[in-house]
Formats: C-alpha cells, structure tokens, sequence
C-alpha cells in the first residue's frame, strides 16, 4: 500500500500526461501481482467501498486527538482524509503484534469480506501501520475521493507501455478482465497469451475535433466537408454484441472509456443490434432536447430510481457508426459511414436511438448563419441544447485521437459580462487553503436605490497565481463572515470587478436576479476597472431575451 | 526579578531594558544580539551587533563589511555580562552559527531560541538543551500536522525522480542560507558525486560554507547560456526563481520544492510544484513540545508562527503560556508563500 501510496502522491502533482504514463508504468514493472492489478483496478475506477464514511473517520481521530488541536488543524488543512492521514498518532508495537504495513490486496479482500462492525478496528490498524502518505492514499481510496488526474485510459496506457504495445490492444481485451489483472499483465509483458476478448461490447477509442480558428476557413473548401450540429449533451459510445453464452450485452462508454451503463439502463435496449455508435447523450423532453443544465441534473443523482428515469428520459443522438455487424467501418470515409448509419437506424428504429441531423450549407457565411441562429437551421426545438457546429471532412476515417485537418468544432462564442466580487468561501481539496469560490453580482436599481445582486458562482477559470492574488484580495477586503463565507467590501466606490465568461442563461424563479448562469468562470480580473462601471441586471435580462428569440421558450 | 520585566516585546523586538539590548530586532537599534543570519532576524545597519563568529561572518557576506557599527563575537557556552544581565549563546540547530540566546538576572533565566531544530543536519550544530525558567519559542510549524520525515528520505525521492526522469533537468528550489547546503549534504551522504549546479544568488553562501570545513562538493554556478544544457542535472536555486523566467530554460525540468509548508497538498500544489520535498529548518510539532518540556520552563512565550495551538497545548501541560505576537519574523523562506494569515 505505501508503494502505491508514493505513486498515487507523486501522480497528483504531475500536470504532464507523458510523465504520469511513465510513473505508472515503473510501478507496474517493480510491483508485483496482485497488488500492481489492484492498483490498475483503483485507477481505473474498478473499486467501490459502499461502507467506509467520513463518519467513522472523523470518530477514529475524534478517540484519538484532542478536540481543540483537531479543530485547529483541519481548519488549516481543509481536507479531512488529509488532516487524519497528518494527526493520526504514531503508535508503538509490542513485539508480537504485526506492524507490516498492509497490501493494498489486503486492505480490498477485507473491505470486501469484513463485516461492518469490524471496520473500524482493521481501519484503525491499518492507519497505524502506514505511513502519512499511505493514510492518505487509503482514506482516499475508500471514501471514494481518489483524484489524481488519471483516467482509466491513462493506466490502460501505461499497462500498453509495459509491452511495447497500443493503447487500443489493451482496450481490445479489457471488459473481458476483472482485477487483478494476472493475465493481462501476463501477455503485455510476453509471459502469457492473450486474453481471449470475450467482450462483445468493447470500448473503442473515440476520435476528436480540433477547434476551427478563423484562418482555417480560408483554407478549406465547404464541398469538403458536411456539418452537424454540437450538442450540448455528453460524448458517448453505444456498444452491442452477443457473448459467449448467447446472450446480449450493450454498454454505454463516456468519451474516456469509462463504463456509465449502470447509470443510463433505460437506454441499453436502444441498441438492438451488433455494432458501436459514436453519439451523444441527451435529455428529451416533451419532444424538445433539453439544456445541460437539466442533464446535469439527472448526472448528480447517484440512485437511478424509475422515477429519474422518467422525469429526465435519455436519449442518444447518433452521429457515426464504428461497427456494423461485423464490418468495421472505421477505415471507410465519413460520408460512407454515415450513409450506413442512416440505413441502419431507419431498419432499427427506437425512440431511444436518432440521427442527428446534418446542416445544409454551401458556404461558410451559410454556416456561420446557421450556427448564429441553430433554431431557424433546422435544430427548431432543440436550439437550446446547440452549443456551435461540428464540421467533418467528407472522406476522413474514423481515427483515435485527435488527428489534424479531419474534423473541426465551431463553438458559439461565450458570452461575457463585468460583475462585482461580492462573497468568497474556501474551496475543497487541492484548493482548500484558498477562498477559490466567488459569488459575483451585477448593479440593479431597486426602489430607488443602486445595489448588487447575486448573479452566478464561478470555481475556475484563473490560474494558480491569479488564485493567489484573489484569496489575498478576499482576506485583505473581508467585511463580515457568516460561517465559511466571507462577505467582502463591493460598492461603488470599492470593489473587484470579475469578467465573467459563461455559456448561456436560464431564467430562475431560485436566484434572486431572477437570472441563472451556466458555466460561467472568470475569464479576467480587471483590477482596473472601477466597480461602478460593472454591468447592470438590465445587460443580462436583454442576453435572456435574445436568446428566447432564437430558441421560444 | 519578574521575568516580564527582564524582556519585553517592543516595536523593534525583544527588548531587555536591564541589558540596554534588543535581540533580533526588525529595525535598527544601538545595541542587538542575533540569533541567527536570516534575514528576518538579522537585519543591517545597528550600532552594535553581538553574534557568533559565523553570524558575523554570514551577515557580512549578505550585507558587506560594514553592516554594523560595531561587532563582537559571542563563543558559545561564555557567560559575558552586560550591564546588569548575563547572556550565553547556545547552539540552536538552525542553520551555520545559529544560536539560542540565555539572558539571566536576579536568579530568573530567560531563553531566547530564535529559530530552532532538533533533526539532524550534518551543517551545523545540534541544538543544545538550555535549562531555564521562561522559554522563549518559535511556532512556525505549531500544529500537530506538522510531523517532518527524516530529510534523507525526501532527498532519495529527489534522486528516485532523477533516475526515473534522466532526461529532465532537477530543479530544486531552497533557500540559500542553511537549506540549500542541507540539501546538497544529503545529496553527497546519498552518494551522489556529480557536479551540483546552483543559481547564481547562491554562489557566497555555498562558498562560505565550505570554507567553513561543510564538503559540499563540487558546486558549479549556472550561467545563462548552458541552461539548455543540464539535462537529468540537478539545480539548486531560490525558492522564487522556481517560477520567475530565469527557470523556463532547462529542458523539460520537474520542480522541487525544500520546504516543511511541503507537508500539506494545498501548499505544494500552490507553489505549482511536482516534487514537495518536505526539509525544514524549523522543528516540527513533536520537537517543539519535546524541547519545551526538556527545558524545564513553567512558562512559554511563543514569538511567531501558528501560536494558537503550541499556548494550547502549553495549558493541558500546565505551563502557563502566551503569545508575544511579534511581527517582521517568518520570511526567512519557510514562509507561508501566499496566506496572508500565517505569513508575519
Ligand atoms: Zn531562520
Ligand atoms: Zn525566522
């Protein structure tokens, strides 16, 4: 468990993906089995310890700490996996006793076997037995908040990297494989032969787009390309096909080849028949694509009950088709892919399954209108969902990654506005130490008198040192706290103006502006604007109203 | 004689009106003992100036020969009267020179510690227990997180990512007086023998150190036009240099950071750094509680740092306990680099 704890610790602060492959890939060459497969099997998000709750943590250090210290050290470090894994005591060991650290085999076999009111006796004595990295990995491990920037494709990668091998080999076999992983490890490293790939579902990389920049238009011919609308929903891979038994299997990938079928069963029976679709994932309602913001919702339930299910209905809009039966069409150009998309889905309708449509234009200025205005181009009720364009290159085959010169994302621009910081509160994790959440407002006239109004929240769009920079703001221009929020000094006179970027507006009878705002992040601090000369609610009432014109509500 | 009344916080510092001196104060006075060469503590241009031989000698080295009106060396372990008091100086453990200051009158002993360690650092002195009646103690790392490993094993996870990464400059950011000689001796202890390049800013003080007897090896200074070429090499450089320009020359480097703010995440990752190398110059929370009640004192002063929870502490031990809130000390580069509320 320590080994893997180093890795885990030294993998959160690497930021370059080459570096992390070539981490993971040591540990795995100087690890043996079975713990390096249990540590592929936690990277790869194959764990779930439905016991283990920040409950019992905070009772294990709560017997072994005073109560004062504790306080006092987790308000400093602002985790509490990470305030335990610093406290917790050092403990002697009599000489009979077993110290050895454990396995992190051993810490998933037990979690898996133990009964629940033996949890806290083997968790106390495991955190004895570590060190302050391996009770941090631990902790984190079991409650679930392992982030390290590791997708699951990143250590199938590494596992690759073992043997000289593509990624894609290692996807080829891997639904047929359960931890911890003795035979995949065995063939990558030439010991062994290969898994057989019993999956008839497999996870195949997708192939992305780059973004269009506006010299590229010049150079590229529109008889080239087709277009279709981007969704505003989630990339996903609809996989089918019949195993060994007879019996279908269809599962549902995100675009990193995480397995989301469990979260989406209503639209596993969509896809009847052997063959992979590339498409995206969204919510219908009354005939109408909904935003993202209703998606989200379904997104942040971790219950799927019948009533999610049919309060927020899934749907895949399908754009390309990587198998078809047994053909494998991913060499073929687009426009014959996607001929045999339509062909397949007009044989196999579901209400479930539908093509997304293509947009017709024979210019640029023609697209450029259509993205501009998605509802009068065809998208009608499903504008709202239309967050820009994609655009394919006619004869490009289906390649992993993000091959140059293929295929394009055109996106609507965000929006922007100025608005004044008005409340901070400290953030979670990594960002714990800073106040890393900003409340903003705009001006508004009330009964005569000028004020600010609330109108969105924003976690991100700074870097670490503008971060630095505005927790430093917040402390110096506190005014008042209620709880962990720190009201801060914005009046005319004195005030952080925000320019906030976002994606779009909703109209929201919960936010006292009236106004709701998605994705909005700070695209700039203008320290030197003056607070007065932020925007006004009126701004973003208008942005609403032409959005509504464009999309009826 | 009520020890209150021996020393007392003033605007400048730690003041002993018996003695007519200030010890280490933030602003210029007629007379000061330093503790130690940081410059949070020692500070140019007092009339006259008490310390080790090696604090002179480092002050002059940062601030020329004239830094003082006046200077006398203090030998550790000499009782010296002035005026109506005696001091001694003792070993602190700190960094070269380091010393804790004694100051005794009428049968009460007050105990200065100025910065202070009790981990092994084959750089200077090991820290001296000092009996005394009222200890005097820093707080910089005063919470029960603070728990540093053993320095040689943060050095062999330096030496395992330069294995790992031979392709990839190691750049090491450490303040320049004390721990960047630290490193570079764990370094030689570990067995490494290559050249260790350093920044420019470093060069006096490595080379003092080493005409000080401390066999640092050899110390190359990197100069502008080979940066591109020190791959899998490790640099020693000022902790912010790791982000100014100066460090965006070397091929593909992993940043390393020597410092006990090392210790939680949050930190490292705010100083945008791959390797947290956790060494610090400070004693962690169980030497602070340990020395505390070596010294036998019945009453605590804590000067800066996190002194909330040390006076708590102190309580449940029945030493009574207070914080002298002193301001200008901390930015000796251990630091809290962005948060204002623990930063002096
Ligand atoms: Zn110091
Ligand atoms: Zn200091």
């Amino acid at each position: 468990m320590n080994r893997f704890a180093a890795l885990l610790d030294r993998l959160a602060f690497e930021p370059r993906r080459n570096a992390k492959i070539a981490l993971i890939a040591d540990f795995f060459r100087n690890t043996p089995d079975p713990e390096r497969g249990y540590a592929l099997a936690a990277m790869t998000g194959g764990l779930v310890f439905p016991q283990a709750k920040a409950g019992l943590i905070r009772q294990l250090i709560a017997e072994r700490t005073d109560p004062v210290l504790f306080a006092l050290s987790y308000d400093y470090v602002g985790d509490l996996s990470e305030t335990v894994a610093l406290l917790w005591p050092a403990r002697a060991f009599s000489p009979e006793e077993s110290f050895a650290a454990p396995s992190l085999s051993g810490v998933i076999e037990t979690l898996a076997t133990a009964h629940k009111s033996a949890l806290p006796k083997h968790l106390a004595g495991w955190l004895d037995a570590l060190d302050e990295t391996g009770r941090w990995a631990l902790l984190k491990l079991i409650t679930g908040a392992l982030r390290i920037g590791v997708s699951a494709r990143l250590a199938k990668t590494a596992v690759a990297q073992l043997g000289g091998l593509e990624p894609d080999a290692i996807e080829q076999v891997w639904h047929g494989l359960l931890p911890p992983y003795e035979d995949l490890f065995a063939w990558v490293e030439g010991h062994g032969p290969m898994p057989e790939a019993r999956d008839p579902a497999p996870f195949r990389p997708p192939m992305l787009a780059h973004a269009i920049e506006d010299g590229d238009f010049a150079r590229l011919d529109p008889a080239d390309f087709t277009a279709e609308w981007k969704w505003d929903g989630i990339r996903i891979q609809a996989a089918s096909g019949i195993d060994a038994a007879g019996k279908r299997i269809t599962r549902l990938y995100s675009r990193t080849g995480e397995e989301i079928s469990n979260a989406f069963p209503d639209l596993l029976d969509a896809l009847g028949f052997d063959g992979a679709i590339d498409g995206e994932l969204l919510i219908l309602r009354e005939g109408r694509v909904q935003s993202f913001n209703v998606l989200q919702q379904r997104l942040n339930r971790k219950q799927v009950s019948a009533k999610l299910i049919a309060d927020f209905p899934a749907l895949i809009r399908a754009y390309d088709l990587l198998i078809d039966g047994a053909d494998d069409l991913r060499p073929l150009p687009f426009a014959e892919r996607r001929a045999r998309l339509e062909a397949r889905l007009a044989e196999h309708r579901s209400a479930k399954l539908g093509l997304s449509a293509l947009i017709p234009f024979g210019t640029w200025e023609e697209l450029a209108a259509a993205r501009a205005d998605p509802a009068s181009a065809g998208a009608e009720g499903d504008a709202e969902a239309v967050e820009g364009c994609m655009i394919k290159r006619r004869d490009s085959p289906y390649l992993p990654g993000r091959p140059k010169g293929l295929w394009y994302k055109w996106k609507r621009d965000p929006r922007v506005i100025d608005a004044v910081l008005m409340y901070a509160q400290r953030g979670h994790g990594k960002r714990s130490s800073f106040y890393s959440d900003f409340t903003f407002g705009v001006w508004r006239n009330e009964g005569g008198t000028e004020g600010l109004v609330p109108v969105g929240k924003a976690y991100f769009g700074f870097t670490d040192e503008e971060l630095a920079a505005l927790d430093r703001f917040v402390r110096k221009h506190t005014i008042d706290r209620h709880g962990p929020v720190r009201v801060v000094e914005a009046n005319a006179e004195a005030g952080l103006v925000l320019e906030v970027a976002f994606e779009g507006l909703n109209r929201s009878t919960r936010h006292k502006s009236g106004v709701a705002m998605r994705f909005p992040r700070i695209s700039r601090i203008r320290w030197d604007k003056p607070a007065r000369e932020a925007d006004r609610l009126e701004t973003l009432e208008r942005m609403l109203a032409s959005a509504e014109v464009t999309s009826p509500a | 004689m009520k020890p209150a009344d021996l020393l007392f916080p003033r605007p400048e510092g730690l003041y002993c009106p018996a003695g007519g001196f200030f010890i280490d104060p933030v602003r210029p006075v007629e007379r000061a003992l330093i503790t130690h060469g940081h410059a949070d503590h020692a500070r140019a241009g007092h009339g006259a100036v008490l310390a080790t031989r090696k604090t002179l000698a480092i002050m002059a080295v940062r601030y020329g020969d004239s830094f003082a009106g006046s200077r006398q060396e203090a030998v550790l372990g000499e009782r010296l009267p002035i005026n109506n008091v005696t001091v001694s100086f003792h070993p602190a453990g700190h960094v070269l020179g380091s010393a804790q200051i004694a100051v005794e009158a009428g049968g009460t002993r007050i105990v200065v510690s100025g910065d202070y360690k009790r981990a092994s650092d084959p750089t200077c002195q090991p820290f001296e227990i000092v009996p005394c009646d009222v200890f005097v103690s820093e707080a910089t790392f005063g919470l029960p997180i603070f728990r540093h490993p053993d320095a040689g094993r943060e050095v062999a996870r330096l030496l395992a990512s330069q294995a790992l990464f031979p392709e990839r400059a190691h750049l090491v950011g450490a303040y320049a007086l004390g721990k960047a000689q630290r490193i570079v001796r764990l370094i030689r202890q570990a067995g490494y023998d290559r050249p260790i390049h350093v920044h420019g800013a470093m060069e006096k003080l490595m080379a003092f150190y080493s005409s000080e007897g401390v066999s640092l090896g050899e110390i190359v200074p990197v100069r502008a036009t080979d940066r591109a070429r020190l791959k899998g090499e490790i640099i020693l450089c000022p902790p912010g240099s790791l982000q100014d320009l100066w460090s965006r020359k070397f091929p593909d480097p992993v940043t390393a950071f020597a410092s006990g703010w090392m210790q939680t995440r949050a930190r490292a990752r705010q100083r945008g750094v791959e390797l947290p190398l956790i060494v610090s110059d400070h004693a962690d929370w169980p030497d602070l509680c340990r020395t505390i009640r070596e010294t036998g004192c019945s009453e605590l002063w804590v000067t800066h740092g996190q002194e909330d929870a040390l006076v708590h502490w102190a309580a449940t031990q029945g030493i009574r306990a207070r914080p002298l809130h002193l301001v200008g000390y901390g930015d000796d580069g251990e630091a809290e680099p962005v948060s204002g509320e623990q930063a002096a």
